[in-house]
């Protein structure tokens, strides 16, 4: 790992237990720069564990990893100044309004006054905060919270940007205004490190590690990962969704069944010949009347196939 | 410089919030008002009107001359009569009353015996407060026109420096600005650091490039000035209401209360990084506070207590900052002559400090 590194991230077996409980286990993380890097997960799955070793918060239990060429934890204090955190809560003061917020972090950041006074004023009018500048954070809704704290976070122009789970309590709409603002983040030059349990949100990130019990169990673009599941996806769509599971979930090729409204997605290994005739001859089998077809796999396939693979390689072990 | 922008900006922060915070803003100055009015007019150890009754089994001229000269005294109540020594003995049993003055049937012949004692009080000795009066009632000079009766020689004369009228207000007060600051600065910056925690801030903040220092500097600093006003509410309204002078120098005063101040700050910051909930944060101050009034030589004279308490009484820095005060205020004592007290409130500031820093930990685990 040379200084000239392209990569803003790069953690090698990186590994945090907290007594008996393994939280991550031995992660390995390429993040290249100026690129939005996403960690997908369910509750549970390490991703603010590996957030907060990341940004020196926690001490790996072993494993190493270099945050914009510097070593952490060990050189926490120098990467301080570098980085962006966005926790999961809203972790501003309450009682004091937007504006003090943002002076607050601004002398934190030993801003001069100039600097302080005009960088306000940017973040403020980028992130549709003027009107609200007088107002007590703890009146703002979840949205403009939200921009503030994405406000507070990019204040000092950070290189990199950790963002843990943060559109959790906002609506669809201010998700999709917020990734926005992340996109020409990332376009400026800053790399984003998000994490999420969201697929529509993971679909937008450059690159994604999908994470499960502390377990990296895919890592790649959206669209690579995509395109080598390993599966078939089949979707049935019937007038009796429950009696084709019930058809389905028994077979012994069948991976997952999942339902969404009144279709069924199956997924059967690649190794499996003629997926699309094994599941009609299953339906019909079963005397259920329902249309069967191949479809594209899709972000949420991917999430399913990687994770159901580790349990199966557990059931067996 | 930078140190002192980021210094600066959490005082400012700080200020901002605790005028937003009422309850707190009303606490600064309702807890010293409310204590100085509840122990000023409530702690008297000079006592008078013991609910008192007698029983006169002699019934003569000079018993009942006697019994008017104890209700001059103003120390007992006489306000009842009862039969015999067995209705005294049921009601000092009961409660209704403290003190009860048996006068026997011999009781002439008595005063004129002096290896006889006259009469007998019976005490509710379990206040020690009440037996001591009693004790003191006993050598109670009898003038009456027998002629016989002499006053029983004194030994010694006492002679009672710095507080001639013995108000009990006088020693109370001085050693309640120690109580006072003492609740309330370290229950301030204990609350003040474990809220951060809980609501979330703290994890931001640990994200920036503030020291631990900074950040535990410029949470004390305001309450370092709240606490010296304080300071000046209580004096005021001793001096007001209690009469209480400040004899000594102000300014050594006000030099010993901020020593004392920054004390209870440390003492604050290092319990807010044991305490997780604001809850436990007033528990531990709760806990702290009592052997701070206890053990202190507030209520009690420290050379009474015994060794393991003394032992205990000097690691508290009230136990110090009352020496201070009752020094400077009472009996106009230099700080010069009183610096050990200082030292060791310094050395209690240390390592208090010593301690928060170590275990106010910039990570999560």
């Amino acid at each position: 790992m040379t200084a000239a590194d392209d990569r803003a991230i790069s953690a090698r077996g990186l590994t945090k237990s907290f007594g008996e409980l393994v939280a991550v286990s031995h992660l390995d993380l390429d993040v290249p720069r100026s690129r939005i890097y996403g960690f997908l997960g369910p509750n549970g799955s390490g991703k603010s564990t590996t957030i907060r070793m990341l940004c020196g918060l926690l001490t790996p239990s072993s494993g190493r990893a270099r945050v914009l060429g510097l070593d952490v934890p060990v050189d926490a204090a120098a990467l301080k100044p570098r980085i962006g955190y966005m926790t999961q809560r809203f972790s501003l003061y309450e009682d004091l309004t937007s504006e003090e917020n943002l002076e607050f972090i601004a002398d934190i950041y030993a801003f001069d006054r100039q600097r302080r006074k005009r960088r306000i004023a940017e973040v403020l009018e980028r992130y549709d905060l003027t009107d609200q500048r007088r107002q007590f954070a703890g009146t703002l809704s979840g949205g403009q919270k939200q921009r503030l704290a994405l406000a507070c976070a990019v204040l000092h122009r950070p290189e990199l940007l950790l963002l843990d789970e943060p559109t959790s309590a906002v609506d669809p709409k201010t998700r999709r205004d917020f990734w926005g603002k992340l996109f020409e983040l990332a376009e400026a030059g800053t790399t984003i490190l998000v994490s999420t349990h969201y697929m529509d949100e993971a679909e937008r990130c450059h690159r994604l590690a999908i994470l499960d019990r502390g377990v990296k169990v895919a890592d790649g673009a959206p669209s690579e990962l995509k395109a080598s599941t390993g599966m078939t996806v089949v979707e049935v769509s019937g007038d009796d969704p429950y009696a084709a599971q019930r058809a389905l979930s028994g077979h012994a090729e069948v991976v997952s069944v999942t339902q969404l409204g009144v279709r069924l997605r199956i997924l059967i290994p690649d190794s499996v010949p003629r997926a699309l005739e094994l599941v009609r001859a299953a339906l019909s089998g079963a005397g259920v009347r329902a249309e069967a077809e191949i479809v594209p796999a899709s972000l949420e396939d991917v999430f399913v196939a990687v994770t159901q693979n580790g349990r199966r390689r557990e059931a067996r072990a | 410089m930078k140190a002192l922008i980021r210094l600066l900006a959490i005082i400012r922060k700080e200020l901002r919030q605790l005028r937003r915070d009422r309850l707190t803003f009303g606490m600064i100055v309702g807890i010293p008002i409310i204590q100085i009015l509840l122990f000023g007019y409530a702690i008297n150890t000079d006592v008078r009107n013991l609910v008192a009754a007698v029983a006169d089994q002699s019934d003569t001229h000079l018993s009942r001359q006697f019994i008017a000269e104890l209700g001059q005294t103003q120390v007992l109540d006489l306000g009842r009569a009862a039969a015999g020594p067995e209705e005294l003995e049921r009601w000092l049993r009961d409660g209704s009353i403290s003190v009860g003055v048996l006068i026997p049937p011999d009781f002439d012949r008595r005063v004129l015996d002096p290896g006889r004692p006259a009469a007998h009080l019976l005490v509710d000795g379990a206040d020690p407060t009440i037996l001591g009066v009693a004790n003191q009632l006993a050598f109670m000079p009898l003038a009456f026109d027998t002629g016989k009766a002499s006053r029983p020689a004194r030994t010694l004369e006492v002679r009672p420096y710095y507080n001639p009228e013995r108000r009990t207000a006088i020693n109370i007060v001085p050693g309640l600005i120690g109580i006072i600051l003492t609740l309330t600065m370290s229950l301030f910056t204990a609350v003040a650091i474990v809220r951060e925690r809980e609501r979330g801030n703290l994890e931001l903040l640990i994200n920036t490039p503030v020291s631990t220092l900074e950040l535990m500097l410029g949470k004390i600093a305001p309450y370092v000035v709240i606490g010296l006003i304080q300071l000046a509410l209580i004096l005021i309204v001793g001096r007001l209401l209690f009469d209480v002078p400040t004899r000594g120098s102000i300014v050594e005063l006000y030099m010993a209360a901020a020593v004392f101040i920054i004390a209870n700050l440390a003492l604050g910051l290092l319990l807010s990084t044991v305490a997780r909930t604001q809850f436990q944060a007033m528990q531990m101050t709760i806990f702290f506070l009592l052997p701070s009034i206890l053990l202190s030589g507030f209520m009690f004279p420290f050379a009474g207590m015994p060794p393991f308490a003394q032992w205990l009484g000097e690691l508290l820095p009230n136990t110090h900052f009352i020496r201070l005060t009752r020094g400077i205020m009472l009996r106009e004592a230099r700080l010069a002559e009183l610096l050990p007290e200082v030292y060791a409130l310094l050395a209690f500031t240390l390592v208090a400090m010593a301690g928060a820093v170590r275990r106010f930990s910039r990570r999560l685990d």
